[in-house]
């Protein structure tokens, strides 16, 4: 047994260490660590910006484009990236969508697709939650109904989708849709790439307790897909969507973020008064910092056992959902706290980068009650920890 | 022992909840955040013709002779309907201070104007390096002739921006955190030298920086006894901190009973979410943490009179912990159990987790009062 990484490892933590700090631009890493308020082009700069050194697709095949690093690999690259303030690199496109594409995709959704992801040209979100199908994503209603024709075979779409992240965005979205409501309702459900440019779709924004808009509705009524966008079988898109989850998993503890997350909080703390002394020094809230380090702790070296495993990551991975969650929830909570009263002071207009008023408060508690509140969609996003649970409870430990 | 309200407190009560649910809805609500001031002026009005503003002054000050039981049960509805406007700040803290520190004279002129509705407090009681203790105060006055000059800053003074006159604490003496030395001042808002920078808070409210500079305040304008304000304004401030504990307990209530109420009507793998037992014992939990905030909420209200004040601080501390530890839990379990619901701005759920977070930075969190429990054994 030996818990260190290897000299190669090492190795390649500098040269990701130091491409980081000399290619991630300093406005952008700014917004992140202070929270400000990202748009569009903040993801798509750094995103470029990997795909010219050629690592925005660590987790794709070389064919592809991609690094094929080793798990851990993986994880030292996000580790550093998130230290350092970079933007999470948006993961329906590259880290989602793809591997489908790949695995189970057209020969033309390869070549049309896979490039224009690698490069940032479109962006992509996620269609799975409807109103009505939440932890129950299986039952979802968004119709999808097949259409022969002289002009093109095409698909028809009618339903809702719901909580699409950054929808307001997006040129493209993979839906799960249901194409057959007679059977087994899993066996119903295929997966389809669709133009969000396309005629009868809208997106309305769904403003979050930050009062940001985060997460939209997304309306498709008598939408025209052409059949080509339909990938693999039809019928077979849970299938598919189970098959993401599992590569959807690995970066979902976030360790390199909230290491960042803890040292600014216990810089915050070593700054902020209590009785004329740090609040770090006062041993009752010193001791919820250290539970969160520690329990941060623990999770870095579950992640690495995870990802050092010979076996694909299974439900394990939903540990490190629910302890990777619970960590960056402490965390903000902490940060929130230690803010004293100066959390309640809520000025949204604050967290655009051109903002240059006169602040309330240190600058660094501008947005910390508005972050927490923010966080606690993470215990409820990308199967809520309940949901983690069943799965857990199902598959590990068969109760 | 007896936990019964009276007839009368029962009518009030009833009185309140009715305009509530007829005025004070989520749309109506959220049209007074957004308005210039954040709250409303018509509000306010009903609430003076409802006897709420002077509930518990004496009725030689235009009050209804009422005491902290009865602002528990006021504080209690507008909790439930986490009412925006500055009930919490004008009646009960600033007119507690001035009941508590003011002249005969002072009570008479400012109390019953609070009454009315015609007048509007702050208090202005915290600073930038102060966090919740109270006895931290740089802020200075001078004397200057008959009267003070004051230079400082106060901090997230809520709903400072509206109000007509601001109880300030100042330091008459002594080095910046001393207890003694403290002396209380009633500043007119408009007066030369305050300078007022308003905004928004999380929970839907509004605060203030005040900072003071050179603004002088005449003779008549000292609050109560120069240099010995600091067991009025602790008094003082646990009669508010009573009252907020109150306000959680009518949140909580509400908060859990919208949680309850979507467990039984969200379907999903064909039933009712709430007929998961994972939640079902998570439910119990939230009520049985409402119920243990309101037996200490009662016990707060009532002690909270008491003339031993360590018994006071005792019972005001330990009801400020448990809400702030039930407001937490119910918080996150009800935005949880909406899912992606509790958390969009939307909802009414998101709004009622949003105070109970803020109640416990307001006056001391859960960490603050532990302390102030424990010293006042």
């Amino acid at each position: 047994m030996d818990l260190n990484y290897t000299k190669e490892e090492q190795a390649f933590r500098e040269e990701v260490h130091s491409f980081v700090r000399d290619n991630l631009p300093k406005d952008i890493a700014g917004k992140v660590l202070h929270h400000k308020r990202l748009v569009k082009d903040d993801w798509v700069r750094w995103q470029k910006i990997l795909y010219k050194q050629g690592w925005v697709a660590p987790n794709w095949p070389k064919e592809y484009g991609g690094c094929a690093w080793t798990p851990i690999q993986q994880h030292i690259f996000d580790e550093e990236c998130g230290y350092a303030g970079a933007p999470r690199v948006m993961p329906f496109g590259l880290v989602m969508v793809a591997p489908v594409i790949q695995n189970f995709g057209s020969q033309w959704q390869k070549e049309y697709y896979l490039p224009r992801i690698l490069s940032s040209e479109d962006w992509w979100a996620q269609g799975y939650s409807e109103p009505g199908s939440g932890s129950d994503l299986a039952s979802l209603k968004t119709k999808a109904q097949f259409v022969k024709s002289a002009q093109g075979d095409h698909y028809i779409v009618d339903g809702q989708k719901t909580w699409t992240t950054l929808g307001q965005y997006a040129d493209m979205i993979f839906c799960l849709v249901r194409t057959d409501s007679t059977v087994k309702k899993q066996e119903g459900i295929s997966f389809l790439l669709i133009d969000m440019h396309s005629p009868g779709i809208t997106v309305r924004p769904i403003i979050t307790l930050d009062e940001e808009h985060e997460v939209n509705e997304v309306f498709f009524d008598n939408v025209k897909v052409p059949a080509k966008n339909m990938v693999g079988e039809e019928g077979k898109g849970w299938t598919y969507a189970k098959f993401l989850l599992g590569h959807e998993r690995t970066g979902i503890a976030r360790v390199g973020e909230s290491k960042r997350e803890l040292e600014q909080l216990k810089d915050i703390a070593g700054k902020q008064l209590r009785n004329g002394k740090p609040l770090m020094e006062d041993p009752r809230f010193r001791d919820r910092v250290t539970a969160v380090e520690v329990e941060l702790m623990a999770l870095e070296i579950t992640l690495l056992r995870v990802l050092s495993s010979r076996s694909k990551p299974g439900p394990e991975a939903s540990i490190l959902k629910i302890k990777g969650t619970d960590v960056q929830q402490a965390l903000t909570e902490l940060t929130m706290e230690a803010m004293g009263p100066y959390a309640l002071p809520f000025r949204p207009e604050t967290r655009d980068a051109g903002w240059h008023g006169e602040s309330v408060g240190p600058e660094y508690a501008a947005s910390a009650a508005a972050v927490y509140f923010n966080y606690r969609k993470t215990s409820i996003y990308g199967g809520s920890n309940e949901i983690q649970r069943n799965i857990i409870s199902q598959m590990v430990l068969g109760l | 022992m007896d936990f019964i309200f009276s007839d009368e407190q029962q009518q009030l009560r009833d009185s309140i909840q009715k305009f509530i649910s007829k005025e004070y809805g989520f749309e109506a609500r959220k049209a007074i955040i957004a308005s210039k001031q954040g709250f409303s002026d018509k509000v306010w009005a009903h609430f003076a013709d409802m006897g709420l503003l002077g509930v518990a002054f004496d009725e030689a000050h235009g009050g209804f002779g009422g005491n902290s039981v009865d602002t528990m049960l006021v504080m209690t509805e507008l909790g439930r309907g986490i009412v925006v406007e500055p009930y919490f700040s004008t009646v009960v803290l600033g007119g507690s201070l001035i009941d508590l520190a003011g002249s005969e004279a002072q009570k008479q002129a400012i109390l019953s104007e609070v009454a009315q509705g015609k007048l509007l407090l702050a208090a202005a009681l915290g600073e930038p390096n102060s966090r919740y203790e109270l006895n931290c105060v740089e802020t200075t006055a001078k004397r200057d002739g008959a009267g003070y000059v004051l230079n400082g800053h106060k901090a997230v003074v809520l709903h400072g921006e509206s109000a007509d006159k601001l109880v300030v604490s100042a330091r008459t003496a002594g080095n910046a955190r001393e207890a003694k030395g403290i002396s209380l001042f009633l500043v007119d808002k408009k007066s030369a030298g305050v300078a007022v920078q308003g905004y928004r808070t999380i929970d839907g409210m509004r605060a203030a920086e005040i900072k003071f500079a050179n603004a002088k305040v005449g003779a008549d304008g000292v609050l109560g006894e120069v240099d010995a304000a600091f067991p009025v304004l602790e008094r003082a401030t646990d009669v508010a901190v009573s009252a907020l504990c109150a306000e959680a307990v009518g949140a909580m209530e509400a908060l859990n009973a919208a949680t309850f109420e979507y467990l039984k009507t969200r379907q999903q793998f064909g039933r009712p979410i709430g007929s998961f037992q994972a939640l079902q014992h998570r439910a119990v939990d939230m009520m049985i943490h409402n119920e243990q905030s309101r037996s200490l909420a009662l016990l707060a209200s009532v002690k909270v009179q008491s003339e031993d004040p360590n018994e006071r601080k005792r019972t005001v501390s330990a009801a400020k912990i448990q809400i702030g530890h039930s407001g937490r839990v119910i918080s996150q379990e009800a935005i949880q159990m909406h899912g992606g619901m509790g958390v969009s701005n939307e909802l009414a759920a998101g709004h009622y987790a949003k105070r109970l977070m803020m109640i416990n930075a307001t006056l001391g969190d859960v960490d603050h009062h532990a302390e102030r429990f424990a010293s006042a054994a």
